[in-house]
């Protein structure tokens, strides 16, 4: 049941690098990854690959298949014809380190941007009461690892790197979304408007919805429809709707 | 002396899973200059895959739940092997920790009344285990993570830099710690991405780097885990306890090949799943052992009561410590009943609506659909034991986590031993990590402040230079008779990417032209080797002239793997990362192999095919490896001495008030009729 | 898919520093599928709702009206016995009144975030398809005029609720015969029918729709009864994009009926 699979494999460094092509053994029931690692066994020792679980939990395999963002664990070789030319790249929208690992510093970067849970004042810990639904939200957002795919494959950074500095990116306007839904969070009583920062700080107008970040979400996390939109109707409430903020005014609305 | 990088922190801590992300929590917390090492990106360590949840008696779903309930479980699980101490503080202190995750923003499942949801686990009396579905490490990872960068946050509030008093070195992988006389000086490591070595001057280490299983060849373990915690402690001189431990997760995927191994988690049990062999038959029943007859249920009615009715029914026997199940199946798989790949069934399918296994397991779901081609709403799992967890380790104090005979050496977390016992309980170890990740990081923290700035050790320049040559050897392996003239230039190549960063490009050329001669020894062949041996020789059952072969063939591998050589540069090249890290894995596997030898009974994750029956007598004896001959000279062992040295040692006898939880008839199972009489 | 090479300074996935890959993108699959298939409906929708709608015909054939003519806010509209003829315009020199109704179904679609997410696509190139390589120097989003405005779509939803009860109405009054009396069913009531459906579902998934009756709150668990319909429309929202085309081709479908019904190329067959 194994075959000779055809790879070609971005090989190089930050100065410079090409597709390299091989011959390699593939067996039934492989992932891509299975393949990368074993021409790091056979023919390309030095082969920079980055991995960790090999069961799609960690995030650390990225890269680019056939052009498009995925995790190596998780992509079948049973999806590929066997004649059909397997083309692995790291990922393009980072800079490259060597082979197929990226320097992915701009997603921690834009991580600590984000300002953190703030916890209720007056709760102890061991006193938080939240309901299942109240939770279900923010849970779906937390299923990430972080696998900064989305950030990859999202054209607004991927095709134009001066946005960066102003765009935190798919992954990181739904970790706002998350602590804006979070039950408990606490950041309103602080003075921080999470949904107003979405737009004015985090970039979110930069997003035009086109959904890429969904399409390759390995979680299968609905990124745009439940993190995306909902923040970017948040922001509308603020922002561009003078009603909802004449009630708001008026009703104090307990939400 | 050698270029590198020097940097000065108070306490470092080693590794960034959850014991030392909550190491490293703590000890910021305590206000002192910290640094995290691993040799992943940050948020990736091997704790995401912790599928179950964490073991706190908080009582939210069973209100008769409390922390002695849950030091009995653990202390039975571990078969009274625990180091009792360690049993105690984490039965009592998990709760809190559990809690104080959920100020961190932590969002578990809940229950009705908004608490947070505790689920059934095997060995647990009561559903204990809180849980976010089957992610429960993910979500423990990323609330410590976050955690971090709120203080880090913090720090650049106050300071304009958010490394002011916390910072992770990731891709970094630590070599060796160093020290000054007797006392840990900091540690020695490279970063994996430019190769570049650093040095990291603390007077407080923190050993929190996981397990061993990358020494077996079916294992639930990613690569990182080589032991290197296990081997820097030895290397520095601290001892390691109970290594002959290895729990083999009974539910491992077993099909198709490439993902033999990966954990099925035991919620899939815990939520109703069945074991069955080929002829569809629940054979757990038969496999319950004296020690628990009276605690598990003898009929599938009975058993299937249990899920809702826990308090009058007796537990499933699917829901046995793991070290049981796995036996079980490993015995019906060798009587001819398993499944057509070598493991036998799991089966959710019949037993949960489909919507309601989609809720509960989604990653099941997501991992069985995605890699097996098998819906597990619509047709059993085929499972098979996969080597999951080292109960062994550095040998420490129980309330302060410090390293025994290394002042500055600290270690929590699967690294740590004594805790488990023969045996760890699921759940028992995300909260172990939080328990002891925080206790290291807050005792690390006391004993760094302790100390004046002259009483601070040095780190000496002749360790570094040793350090470094010891890293750099596979450029310039021994090669093999007959292919001398590859040295020569396997050794510029290493030259020149230690010049520096830039060196690095310079000495891939080099390396390029070196590498027209074939390397003296492959180090993925080596490491392929010593996984099939510790696999096959020292795996779930055991035998003694098994074991002998065993350290015959490790003692070959040594003196091979000092030929292993790379090619290439050092910048990110996973060849030379893997003939540095065959260092730790033959240190940690003699181990293994050497206290497995030695103890002739079978108790928990040691199972003696030549001695099957629990011995008393053995109950109280630890057995305790150290370094032979001093660290410097590894190199060079003869190969038939070894490098483990084996002793065995007594433990401090169980306090009585923590004994008389138990029933006199149920420590007449474990304990010897003198302890008994005390 | 070979990719057509062009001159340009090096920026977006040939910035230096990237992995250095001559092709803008390495799909191999059929990523330009979706959005030709976007443009080419949706350039056949608008050129034949042009046509309709500066035609000022043949959208009544009693008891139907075609949704682009509903409700006829000028005065000259052709009568429609119990209709939505509102005659609030006057006849407003003339053109057509389905110009002057348009502008909401049609700001309402334009807004829309699924459409917005087609055209940007297919008609835009922002992006063409995933990982492939926009052609634009400069991108700036959403942040600025004119495309901030696309955050006014939920006033065009509420608009949208007005017209889905019109429509409704019209529908409803497919249940009389030509002459008025009820108790008549004809294939132009079923398409009627099955067009006020698809907009319904259509309106309600909307995604403003999930903010509005739900998806603003923080606590769900407090207001039961918003968390119930929140769930309802986010089941309906999943299918957004499939509504959306599904409830395009229904409008056009309906007016094309009303339109051979009323000019005379077929006889509406009746039921009852
Ligand atoms: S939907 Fe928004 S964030 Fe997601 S990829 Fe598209 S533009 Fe980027
Ligand atoms: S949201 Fe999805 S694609 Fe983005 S980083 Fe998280 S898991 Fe990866
Ligand atoms: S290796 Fe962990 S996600 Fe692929
Ligand atoms: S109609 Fe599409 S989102 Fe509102």
């Amino acid at each position: 049941m194994s075959y000779t699979g055809h790879f070609r494999v971005w090989r190089g460094d930050a100065e410079g690098g090409e597709l390299k092509d091989f011959e390699v053994e593939v067996n039934e029931g492989e992932v891509v990854l299975d393949v990368i690692h074993r021409l790091q066994a056979t023919q390309a020792h030095d082969l920079a690959v980055r991995w960790n679980c090999k069961a799609g939990k960690c995030g650390s395999c990225s890269a680019e298949v056939n052009g498009r963002p995925r995790l190596m664990c998780m992509t079948r070789m049973s999806v590929f014809a066997e004649d059909e030319t397997v083309t692995v790249t790291p990922m393009r929208a980072f800079p490259v380190l060597r082979d197929l690992v990226t320097d992915v510093s701009f997603n921690y970067a834009k991580a600590r941007e984000i300002p953190s849970f703030v916890p209720p004042p007056g709760l102890a810990p061991g006193e938080y009461r939240m309901a299942q639904q109240d939770v279900g939200r923010s849970q779906e957002f937390r299923k990430c690892i972080e696998c900064f795919l989305c950030q990859d494959t999202c054209h607004v950074v991927r095709d134009h790197e001066e946005n960066k500095p102003d765009f935190a990116g798919p992954r990181f306007l739904m970790r706002i979304a998350e602590l804006d839904m979070h039950p408990l969070d606490a950041a309103a009583e602080t003075g921080l408007d999470r949904a107003r920062t979405a737009q004015d700080v985090h970039g979110l107008g930069y997003c035009n919805i086109t959904k890429c970040c969904t399409e390759v979400c390995p979680e299968q996390i609905h990124i745009t429809d439940n993190a995306l939109i909902p923040m970017k109707e948040r922001t509308a409430d603020r922002k561009y709707d003078p009603l909802v903020w004449l009630g708001d005014r008026i009703f104090r609305r307990d939400k | 002396m050698t270029a590198v990088e020097r940097h000065n922190y108070d306490v470092v801590v080693v590794g960034a899973g959850g014991a030392g992300l909550r190491a490293a929590i703590e000890a910021r917390g305590q206000g002192l200059r910290t640094a995290v090492i691993c040799k992943s990106l940050f948020g990736k360590a091997h704790t995401v895959m912790a599928e179950g949840g964490i073991a706190a008696s908080m009582g939210n779903s069973n209100p008769h739940d409390n922390w002695q309930t849950h030091f009995r479980d653990t202390l039975r699980g571990g078969k009274f092997l625990n180091q009792w101490r360690m049993a105690e503080l984490h039965a009592q202190e998990a709760p809190e920790r559990v809690w104080e995750l959920e100020t961190w923003g932590a969002l578990f499942d809940r229950t009705k009344d908004g608490r947070i949801a505790q689920r059934n686990f095997g060995g647990h009396e009561y559903a204990r285990l809180a849980h976010v579905g089957d992610r429960t490490g993910l979500e423990l990872i990323r609330t410590l993570q976050q955690r971090i960068v709120a203080l880090q946050q913090e720090d650049f509030a106050d300071a304009g830099d958010f490394e002011a008093r916390l910072r992770v070195f990731q891709e970094c992988t630590v070599t060796r710690v160093l020290k000054d006389g007797e006392r840990v000086a900091g540690v020695f490591g490279y970063e994996r991405e430019s190769g570049r070595f650093f040095v990291i001057e603390a007077p407080a280490v923190v050993l929190a780097t996981g397990g061993i299983g990358k020494s077996f060849k079916v294992t639930s373990n990613s690569w990182e885990y080589t032991g290197d915690g296990h081997a820097l402690a030895l290397l520095a001189g601290a001892p390691l306890i109970n290594m002959e431990f290895v729990q083999f997760h009974p539910t491992g995927m077993v099909w198709p090949p490439s993902v033999k191994g990966i954990l099925v988690t035991e919620g899939v049990r815990g939520d109703g799943g069945v074991l069955r062999n080929s002829d569809g038959k629940r054979f757990m029943f038969d496999y319950v052992p004296e020690v628990f007859k009276d605690k598990y249920a003898t009929s599938e009615e009975e058993a299937d009561g249990w899920y809702a009715d826990p308090d009058t029914h007796r537990r499933p026997p699917e829901l046995l410590p793991r070290d049981e199940v796995a036996r079980a199946i490993n015995s019906e798989v060798k009587a001819g009943r398993g499944s057509p790949h070598g493991g036998v069934f799991l089966d959710i399918a019949s037993r949960l609506p489909a919507q309601e296994i989609q809720r509960r397991l989604p990653s099941m779901h997501h991992q069985f659909r995605e890699l097996a081609d098998v819906d597990i709403t619509a047709e059993p799992m085929e499972v098979g034991p996969t080597c999951h967890y080292v109960m062994g380790g550095v040998d420490v104090d129980p309330d302060t986590a410090a390293a025994g005979g290394v002042p500055g050496l600290f270690a929590a977390g699967e690294v740590a031993g004594g805790m488990h016992g023969s045996n760890r309980l699921g759940g028992n170890s995300l909260s172990d990590l939080l328990v002891f990740g925080r206790r290291a990081g807050l005792h690390a923290a006391r004993y760094a402040q302790a100390l004046t700035a002259s009483q601070r050790p040095a780190v000496a320049d002749a360790q570094v230079d040793a350090a470094a040559a010891e890293a750099l050897r596979p450029f310039s392996a021994e090669p093999a008779e007959g292919t001398d003239g590859a040295a020569p230039a396997a050794v510029g190549a290493a030259g020149g990417a230690a010049g520096g960063a830039a060196g690095g490009a310079a000495g891939g050329a080099a390396g390029g032209a070196g590498g027209a001669v074939a390397p003296p020894e492959n180090p993925y062949t080596l490491h392929q080797e010593l996984q099939q041996t510790m696999n096959d020789l020292v795996g779930i059952i055991r035998k003694e002239q098994e074991m002998e072969e065993a350290l015959t063939r490790l003692a070959d591998l040594r003196t091979r793997s000092r030929r292993a050589g790379v090619e290439g540069h050092r910048q990110f090249n996973p060849g030379w990362h893997l003939a540095i890290d065959l260092r730790n894995m033959l240190l940690v596997s003699e181990c293994v192999a050497r206290a497995a030898l030695e103890r002739t009974e079978s108790r928990g994750g040691h199972t003696r095919d030549d001695h099957p029956q629990m011995d008393r007598r053995w109950r109280g004896v630890n057995l305790v490896c150290e370094l032979a001959s001093p660290p410097d000279q590894l190199a060079a062992q003869d190969p038939a001495a070894g490098q483990i040295t084996l002793r065995r040692r007594d433990m401090p006898p169980i306090r009585a008030d923590l004994l008389d939880l138990f029933e006199k008839d149920e420590l007449r199972k474990y304990l010897t009729d003198e302890e008994l009489g005390q | 898919m070979a990719s057509i090479e062009r001159p340009r300074p090096p920026a977006g996935v040939h910035t230096p520093g990237r992995a250095a890959i001559p092709a803008r993108h390495l799909r191999t699959d059929r990523w330009w599928l979706a959005p030709t298939v976007t443009v080419v409906v949706l350039t056949a929708f608008v050129v034949y709702s042009t046509w309709r709608a500066f035609a000022n015909a043949d959208y009544y054939a009693a008891p139907y009206v075609s949704p682009f003519y509903s409700p006829c806010l000028a005065s000259d509209c052709v009568p429609m016995r119990g209709g939505a003829d509102l005659a609030v315009f006057g006849p407003w020199w003339g053109i057509s009144p389905a110009l002057i109704v348009l502008i909401f179904p049609l700001g309402f679609r334009l807004t829309c975030y699924y459409y917005r997410k087609a055209y940007y696509r297919g008609f835009w190139s922002a992006p063409p398809a995933c990982a492939v390589a926009e052609p634009h120097a400069r991108y700036t989003g959403e942040t600025r005029l004119p495309l901030v405005l696309q955050n006014v779509h939920r006033y065009f939803f509420y608009f949208a609720l007005a017209f889905a009860v019109i429509l409704s109405y019209d529908a409803a009054l497919g249940f009389r015969d030509p002459a008025g009396h009820w108790g008549h069913m004809g294939l132009g009531t079923l398409v009627l029918l099955a067009n006020i459906a698809l907009i319904w579902a259509y309106t309600l998934s909307c995604h403003s729709c999930r903010h509005i009756v739900g998806g603003r709150l923080k606590h769900f668990s407090r207001h039961p009864v918003r968390y119930r319909m929140w769930t309802w429309v986010s089941r309906l929202n999943a299918h957004h994009m499939a509504l959306a085309w599904a409830s395009l081709v229904g409008v056009a479908v309906a007016d094309l009926y009303v339109y051979l019904v009323a000019s005379g190329a077929f006889a509406d067959p009746r039921f009852f």
